[in-house]
């Protein structure tokens, strides 16, 4: 790890100022469960490292019915979870961030790192995809709203610009009978990075018989996090039966492009895609009906 | 090999067999314990490695001047600083390292032979210059043809790795160079007549990947060569006098200026029998004006560049009649040796059939180098792949003959008197009666253990299956030295060279207490460098317990004596006419007990010390029979172990919590094996997974609770009848899982590990 200038700003404006005068060289810190690690074994380079964690706007957490969700970009997965109100609502946005490591990275991992650090493997952003949640950023040029699906563009890489920062993430309410989960593959029980994984979000009618609308997202099988949307479609105005699911669960499948590399093979990718998708779906199904 | 008297039956001990605490406990879990880590000097310089990118690579220069110009660095080193030793084989472990080739293995000459061979080193006055050195050094490299796979490498037109190896054929050596460094065979009757007979054959062919041992405590070292041409070397290590020979040699240095003090050891299982960061630390300290340079791997080099253990290419075959009786068995072995010469695949060659009973045998064992780091010893090194093979070939066997597979090894189990595949007569050994224990135990009749990932019973992806699996270890005898003083108020201070990694100090002063005859806790065993105590082989061959354990024995018998003569002194009488028990010296009526004596020592003749060694080439063969339930999420390939039972022939348990604590460590890291644990190395031969993210041995979310069955079949060579018991349960883990895995999906597993895609692919599923 070679020495870098650090800088604790107090506010969103003096931040952005820190990236455009150091465009290209500052990292932003969070929790740095991700970023001190890659410092550490020379997989990244900062000449500056600027922690966010004094902004208050980026350390706030609401939940109201009526406002929906919105999580500052460096509160922890931890204080995410400790919230009932939120543990009931967001239930696949939970499943995911209650994985992202054990007590200690838990506590200090925040949603803006993971989102930031662009892993394709990312678990909560399959999550926050099926929740429909939106990313606020902010730069030089003002604040604005990227669609979570939207947020990645390649391995490590995301839509931010230069200079701009991930404020916070926002989720609305959910309606009466949704559903969502998140599950993801991994060979051990803890301390494995995703092979593959799947979040899945269901609505359901009044009589709790027909899909109204869904959404299925994978992680882990393409070079980002990927919305399903032909799964979505399929699974629109059909009712929740095992058939429906399974066909779903096969377009999902159909639209993963992964790699072989030493987590796992291709092919193994392709299978878990389907197998993660009609699991996730069943589960997001029961969690939908359950409310009712 | 030195007398004693054997005991069959166990007598009534008094510290045997007891659980006292151990005495290096409380350092360790309060972080007092020093660790390599810990060793801090003053002046002290820190040493960094640059390391080959890639797998196979002539050096043509290497230009070092940019980094010794950087302020802060005191010393740069490459192979070219460091004397040529001759090819000359000696100790290492229970087995021999070729020291012209370890040389070669801790700096690179005019070769690189595999993905993070040491090339050059710095020494800085701190880690961070050290590190930024690294990237002045220029080197040129001129790429070579490499090769990964064992069976590609033994083909004539493979690329060769070293120009100079010529096959050794069975005595003869070959006329032209190959990367097959070693063919050994073991045969017995006629196979090929006895598979013709046969009523059931069953030939099957197995690939096991190379894996690591995975010890906590990355490698390190600290070395001064002091301006007297004395060097001072403080390492983790389990064998402290193997390494002052091995630093001797590839410093061209005489033992007599080499003093090697072993620190705490995180852990070694095998993997730190040799030097790798020690030369070149001392060469860094010479160069630098006689400072101390520090050196300690990060994880990344543990796992690219330490002593791995061999993958391996195995081929079995084995008939048996129609009453189920094996007539004949062949295997054709082939490891990888990695860089250099040496895999143990001819310690696999003596596991392969040993628990059985085999009229005809035919073992051909093939030691095979290619492009990856010098193989080393792993817990009962060569054996886990063995018994993988050949234990998954027995549950077909016993299947195909309708007999229960525990009842098929039993009906086949050698005894007193029998003779082993590759060779030697046993004598006593206790695999019949551990078998006989695994079948009895609860676990062989209860049903299947629950579920965990689907308690309800809804899935019915999830299948679940029974395994069982044998094996055994020879557990070697060796060279140990000791010696103890008797302190004035009756305690002992036990001197001894064996580096402590499983418990053996408590397990050693117990042993010196038994005979004696006061407390364990009496008894303060240390640790000591190589100036300060006789010559011991290493820790490891699970021998230190047996070896070290009988100088401990002695040294009590001896102490005892003295103190006899010292009674006998105080009443006038003659030392045979007094009598020891229990820590009480009695004559006629009058007694005094130890502790009074030791106070009286100045009145009776001065200090008492005793000292001894020990020296034997004999074996204590050790048998473990493991039983898995486990179960299988059919359609990731998942498998949860759900409960695991392990009986083993320990001979007599001295401490029976450390036994069991290393039955339970062998089977984790057996598991561990079976299920995820390899090398991935890309088509350039780049190790993609050097990290404990991605070598993934088990957590402990990932493991039951392991029983362990203590089957005592005293060793009749070891005067409490010790058996080595650390190694033999590596042995079984891997074709007990295979085979509950076959119970539970129908699909024999024939690769390790049985990673989830292997089993996807197994069921036809990806
Ligand atoms: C032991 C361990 C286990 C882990 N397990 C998991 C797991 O199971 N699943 C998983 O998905 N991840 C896992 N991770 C990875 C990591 O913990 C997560 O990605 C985490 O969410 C990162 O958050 P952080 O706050 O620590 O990010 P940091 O390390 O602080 O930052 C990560 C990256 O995001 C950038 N960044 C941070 N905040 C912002 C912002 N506001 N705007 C723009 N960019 C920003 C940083 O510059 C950096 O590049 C694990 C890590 C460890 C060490």
């Amino acid at each position: 790890m070679q020495p870098f200038a650090y800088a604790a700003p107090t506010s969103i404006v003096e931040t952005v100022s820190l990236l455009t005068q150091h465009s290209g060289q500052a990292r932003l810190l969070a929790g740095g469960t991700d970023l001190l690690v890659q410092l550490k074994e020379n997989r990244r380079q900062a000449a500056l490292v600027i922690d966010i964690k004094r902004i208050p706007e980026l350390n706030a957490l609401s939940y109201s019915p009526e406002a929906g969700l919105r999580i500052g970009a460096a509160v922890s997965c931890h204080r995410i979870c400790a919230e009932p109100a939120i543990r009931q609502a967001y239930p696949g946005l939970i499943d995911a961030v209650s994985l992202i490591g054990g007590a200690q990275i838990q506590s200090r991992a925040s949603l803006g790192g993971n989102l930031g650090n662009a892993s394709p493997a990312a678990d909560s952003i399959p999550a926050l995809i099926v929740h429909h949640a939106v990313c606020e950023v902010e730069g030089p040029a003002g604040r604005r709203d990227i669609p979570a699906e939207a947020f990645c563009v390649g391995p490590g890489r995301n839509a931010l610009q230069a200079g701009e920062l991930l404020v916070a993430i926002r989720a609305p309410s959910p309606p009466p009978r949704f559903g969502a989960a998140y599950l993801r593959f991994i060979p051990r029980n803890e301390m494995d990075i995703a092979v593959a994984g799947a979040g899945a979000s269901v609505i359901l009618n009044e009589a709790g018989d027909t899909i109204v609308s869904a959404r299925v997202a994978l992680g882990a099988v393409a070079p980002t996090p990927l919305l399903v949307e032909a799964a979505g479609a399929a699974l629109a105005g059909q009712p929740p039966t095992a058939e429906v699911i399974e066909q779903a669960a096969r377009i999902a499948q159909s639209v993963a492009q992964p790699i072989t590399d030493m987590r796992g093979t291709a092919s193994q990718r392709r299978h878990l895609a389907w197998v993660l998708s009609r699991r996730a779906l069943e589960q997001a199904v029961a969690r939908a009906q359950a409310t009712r | 090999m030195s007398s004693a008297t054997p005991t069959i039956e166990k007598p009534p001990y008094r510290v045997v067999g007891t659980r006292p605490i151990r005495p290096d406990g409380v350092d360790k879990v309060t972080g007092r314990a020093i660790f390599g880590a810990d060793v801090r000097l003053s002046g002290l310089l820190h040493g960094r490695v640059l390391r080959s990118p890639h797998a196979h690579a002539r050096i043509k220069s290497i230009d070092t001047r940019a980094a010794e110009a950087l302020p802060g660095v005191k010393a740069v080193v490459t192979g070219h600083d460091f004397p040529d030793p001759q090819n000359k084989v000696a100790a290492s472990g229970e087995g021999t390292v070729n020291l012209r080739s370890l040389a070669h293995n801790c700096i690179a000459r005019d070769k690189v032979l595999y993905f993070g061979h040491a090339v050059a080193a710095v020494a800085a006055t701190t880690p961070n210059i050290a590190e930024e050195a690294l990237k002045l050094i220029t080197v040129e490299y001129e790429l070579l043809p490499h090769v990964l796979d064992v069976r590609e490498a033994m083909r004539p037109d493979a690329p060769l790795l070293h120009d100079d190896l010529r096959t050794n054929e069975m005595g003869q050596r070959a006329e032209t160079p190959s990367n097959i460094a070693n063919h050994t065979r073991h045969e017995r009757g006629d196979v090929n007549q006895a598979f013709a007979e046969a009523a059931v054959v069953v030939e099957r062919e197995f690939r096991t990947s190379m894996v690591h041992q995975g010890y906590i405590e990355p490698q390190n070292g600290t070395a001064l060569w002091n301006a007297d041409g004395q060097i001072s070397v403080w390492c983790s290590t389990q064998a402290p006098f193997d390494e002052r020979n091995q630093l001797a040699e590839i410093l061209g240095m005489p033992v007599s200026k080499i003093k090697v003090t072993p620190t705490e050891i995180g852990g070694g299982f095998g993997g730190k029998l040799s030097v790798f960061l020690e030369p070149l630390a001392a060469m860094l300290s010479k160069k630098a004006g006689h400072r101390p340079v520090k050196m300690a791997m990060n994880r990344a080099e543990v796992l690219a560049a330490t002593a791995p253990t061999s993958g391996s290419y195995i081929r079995v075959k084995i008939g048996a009649d129609k009453n189920g009786c094996i007539v004949a068995a062949q295997a054709w072995m082939v490891y990888e040796a990695g860089a250099f010469p040496g895999s143990p695949v001819d310690a696999g060659a003596g596991v392969i059939f040993a628990p059985y009973r085999i009229p005809n045998v035919l073992i051909d064992a093939y030691d095979v180098v290619v492009n990856k780091p010098r193989a080393g010893a792993y817990r009962a090194p060569g054996a886990t792949n063995a018994a993988f093979a050949s234990e998954s070939v027995i549950d077909e066997l016993a299947e195909k003959l309708g007999i229960d597979p525990l009842e098929f090894r039993i009906l086949n189990g050698a005894k007193e008197g029998d003779r082993r595949a590759d060779g030697p007569v046993y004598k006593r050994i206790g695999f019949i009666e551990t078998a006989q224990a695994a079948k009895a135990h609860p676990h062989y009749s209860a049903p299947l253990a629950p579920s965990r990932l689907d308690p309800e019973g809804k899935n019915p992806a999830i299948k679940r299956g029974r395994g069982v699996a044998a094996g055994f270890w020879f557990n070697w005898g060796g060279k140990s030295s000791a010696w103890a003083s008797l302190n004035p108020d009756g305690t002992v201070s036990l001197i001894e060279g064996s580096p402590d990694i499983g418990g053996s100090r408590a397990s050693i002063a117990m042993q010196l207490a038994e005979s004696l005859g006061v407390r364990a806790e009496d008894v303060k065993p240390a640790v000591v460098d190589t100036d300060s105590v006789g010559y011991n082989d290493a820790t490891g061959g699970s021998r230190v317990t047996f070896g070290t354990g009988w100088v401990a024995w002695r040294l009590g018998e001896k102490l005892k004596q003295q103190l006899k003569a010292r009674a006998a002194l105080l009443w006038e009488v003659t030392p045979d006419q007094v009598k020891a028990e229990a820590g009480v010296f009695s004559c006629n009526g009058r007694s005094i007990t130890l502790k009074e004596l030791a106070g009286k020592l100045d009145e009776t003749g001065g200090p008492i010390v005793a000292s001894d060694t020990f020296e034997s080439d004999e074996y204590g063969p050790g048998f473990g029979v493991h039983i898995v339930d486990l179960e299988v999420d059919t359609e990731t390939g998942k498998v949860q172990i759900l409960r695991y039972t392990a009986a083993q022939d320990v001979g007599t348990a001295i401490h029976p919590a450390y036994v069991e604590g290393q039955l339970q460590g062998g089977v984790a890291q057996g598991i561990g094996w079976a299920l995820n644990e390899e090398f991935v190395y890309d088509a350039q031969g780049h190790l993609l997974n050097a990290s404990f993210l991605d070598y993934r041995i088990p957590t402990a979310l990932d493991l039951p609770m392991i029983d362990t069955v203590l089957v005592e079949v005293p060793n009749p060579g070891h005067p409490y009848g010790v058996r080595g018991v650390g190694e033999t349960p590596i042995v079984p883990p891997a074709g007990a899982v295979a085979n509950a895995i076959y119970h539970a999906i129908g699909a024999r597993m024939t690769a390790l590990p049985m990673s989830p895609a292997r089993i996807l692919e197994a069921q036809g599923k990806a």
